[in-house]
């Protein structure tokens, strides 16, 4: 493991996700069974399938919120969460390397996580200035100006618990974004909103999109995937079971169960 | 008073028979020595509560730690405190020191004197007092702070994670602040109990206001010196009351629906909170729970 890193340790010219062969036991039971995939830079690849295939879980495991049991990811050419110590054996890497990494992957999650203590100005502000050294200033008129882009700039002052759920997600989007990542992950971004706010924040992810993001999206809105996503990957049983262009995807799907699952969800 | 039998009764009443003098009361209320003992009480109640909260948080992360040796210490620790008497504690600790010639010494430096008390604590008693306050404190604020910390929602220190705070930096700047509001109120209660347990320290001779009162036994009018002493208990309570009050509804300012805030009447403004609405803490933010607002898009 992690010989092709030492060799391509230069970013630029390597995919913004490796995953390779992929595995994650919780306990006995094995969610992912060797998920293998690569996501180009400025690409956004949707991630669809049903509930227990674990998509979230793979999502989780590219910035190491959960810990892969097998396997390999690297995310712009760099290791994710493990490194090789001088001897060849495979640990887990230091809190503050994996922190560094995950600073640069931003990440969505469906039940928005925003800070209640802090309005929506200040959850934008507070890992730049925690986890970046920004200087006040600079940091409030950077998430002025995210909070305009994602159409909040005025709700600056009011407090989470204030803000309808689609506003809450699109503050955590532009939280998200503060931190200037080069990849974003959105786990199941608009699930737990009702559904006349879900266009708000679709909108904004599309946008992002265009803006040339690099995504993986983990999604239930089968319009969004098809309109947006470059390509559109279809998990069940803990494998990627098929994958391709959205029209592929959508209109002659090749495996049984791809068929079954759009049937069901179309 | 005059000479009406009714009067007569009640004044015989409150005057055990004209044994007990009120006079005597007010006098004692602001005697040196007195203030002087509400001033040690203060001062031992407040920096017993700062080191007891700081053991209790220290001890969550003993309780929280992956090695196995540290978590068993933990326990120890809040079985132990938590299962023997203030009382005991403190008379053991009081008894304990010299043996380990800590505060030996301490016997003789004089500083309360020299800091003009006029009923003068050795230094060692006030130690001792202090130690075994702040250690036993320390034991049931480490329930506090965990049940403060565990009340979190686990997905605020993931998010967190995700934006590049390390597990400390989530820790103190979103998981801290938030476990401040469940451990706030419980923490003014602890105080409250502690400007009262200060009186345990009477037993190994440090002037606190118990103790002051005590003293006075020579004038003969200990019960009138032992009244003003509970006046002064009640005063500190009380203020403490209204102070944490104050603090409890600036923690909740997030939190609070708008529209409800300065409606409750007075004494529910003053005893915490329970006339305005707040969600409770650790309660998920969901749509449904939330006041829709108007200008939504």
């Amino acid at each position: 493991m992690a010989q092709e890193t030492v060799a391509t340790g230069n970013s630029g010219s390597a995919p913004m996700v490796d995953a390779r062969d992929v595995h994650k036991y919780f306990h006995q039971n094995e969610v992912l069974r060797g998920v293998s995939m690569r996501v180009q830079r400025g690409e956004v690849v949707c991630v669809i399938g049903p509930s227990g295939s674990g998509k979230t879980t793979f999502l989780r495991c590219i910035n190491h919120l959960e810990k892969i049991t097998k396997g390999n990811i690297y995310v712009d050419g760099q290791p994710v969460g493990y490194r090789e110590t001088e001897d060849g054996r495979v640990v887990e890497d230091t809190e503050k390397n994996i922190a560094a990494m995950r600073a640069q992957i931003g990440m969505v999650f469906q039940r928005f996580n925003l800070f209640p203590h802090l309005t929506a100005l200040q959850n934008i502000m507070e890992a730049p200035i925690q986890v970046k050294g920004a200087n006040r200033a600079e940091a409030e008129e950077r998430a002025k100006s995210l909070l305009a882009k994602v159409g909040l700039e005025h709700k600056a002052d009011a407090y989470p618990a204030r803000l309808s759920g689609g506003q809450q997600q699109r503050v955590a989007i532009a939280r998200a974004l503060a931190m200037d990542p080069k990849l974003m992950l959105f786990d199941e971004a608009t699930s737990a909103l009702d559904p006349e706010l879900v266009g708000e924040v679709l909108k904004v992810m599309r946008q992002l999109a265009e803006e040339g993001m690099t995504m993986v999206v983990v999604t239930h809105e089968m319009g969004f995937a098809r309109e947006v996503a470059d390509r559109v990957i279809f998990m069940d049983g803990g494998v990627i079971v098929e994958e391709g262009k959205p029209e592929q995807i959508f209109s002659a799907p090749q495996q049984e169960r791809t068929q079954n699952f759009l049937r069901k969800v179309l | 008073m005059g000479s009406n039998p009714v009067v007569k009764f009640f004044e015989s009443i409150l005057t055990l028979n004209g044994s007990y003098h009120w006079g005597a009361v007010w006098q004692f209320l602001f005697r040196t020595e007195v203030l002087q003992g509400v001033l040690l009480t203060l001062i031992m109640a407040v920096l017993a509560q700062l080191v007891g909260s700081l053991i209790g948080l220290a001890l969550y992360f003993v309780r929280r730690s992956r090695l196995r040796v540290l978590r068993g210490i933990g326990q120890a620790y809040v079985w132990f405190f938590r299962g023997t008497p203030l009382l005991v504690q403190i008379v053991f600790l009081y008894n304990f020191l010299p043996i380990i010639h800590v505060a030996r010494p301490l016997i003789h430096t004089n500083l309360f004197q020299h800091l003009g008390f006029v009923d003068a604590t050795p230094l060692d008693a006030f130690i001792a007092a202090f130690i075994a306050l702040s250690f036993n404190e320390g034991a049931y604020m480490a329930e506090i702070v965990r049940a403060g910390i565990d009340s979190i929602d686990p997905g605020q220190m993931e998010a967190a994670r995700s934006l590049g705070m390390t597990s400390w930096q989530g820790m103190r700047c979103i998981v801290l602040p938030q476990a401040l509001r469940v451990i706030v109120p419980p923490l003014g209660n602890e105080f409250n109990s502690m400007l009262k347990s200060t009186s345990l320290a009477s037993t190994i001779g440090v002037f606190e206001l118990l103790e002051v009162a005590n003293a006075f036994a020579f004038t003969g009018n200990v019960l009138e010196a032992l009244t003003a002493a509970a006046i002064w208990y009640l005063t500190l309570t009380t203020v403490w009351s209204f102070i944490q009050a104050s603090i409890e509804r600036k923690l909740n300012a997030s939190n609070i629906d708008p529209s409800q805030l300065g409606q409750g009447p007075w004494l529910g403004r003053v005893f915490g909170n329970i006339f305005v609405r707040t969600r409770p803490a650790g309660a998920p933010v969901t749509d449904v729970a939330l006041p829709v607002p108007l200008d939504h898009r």
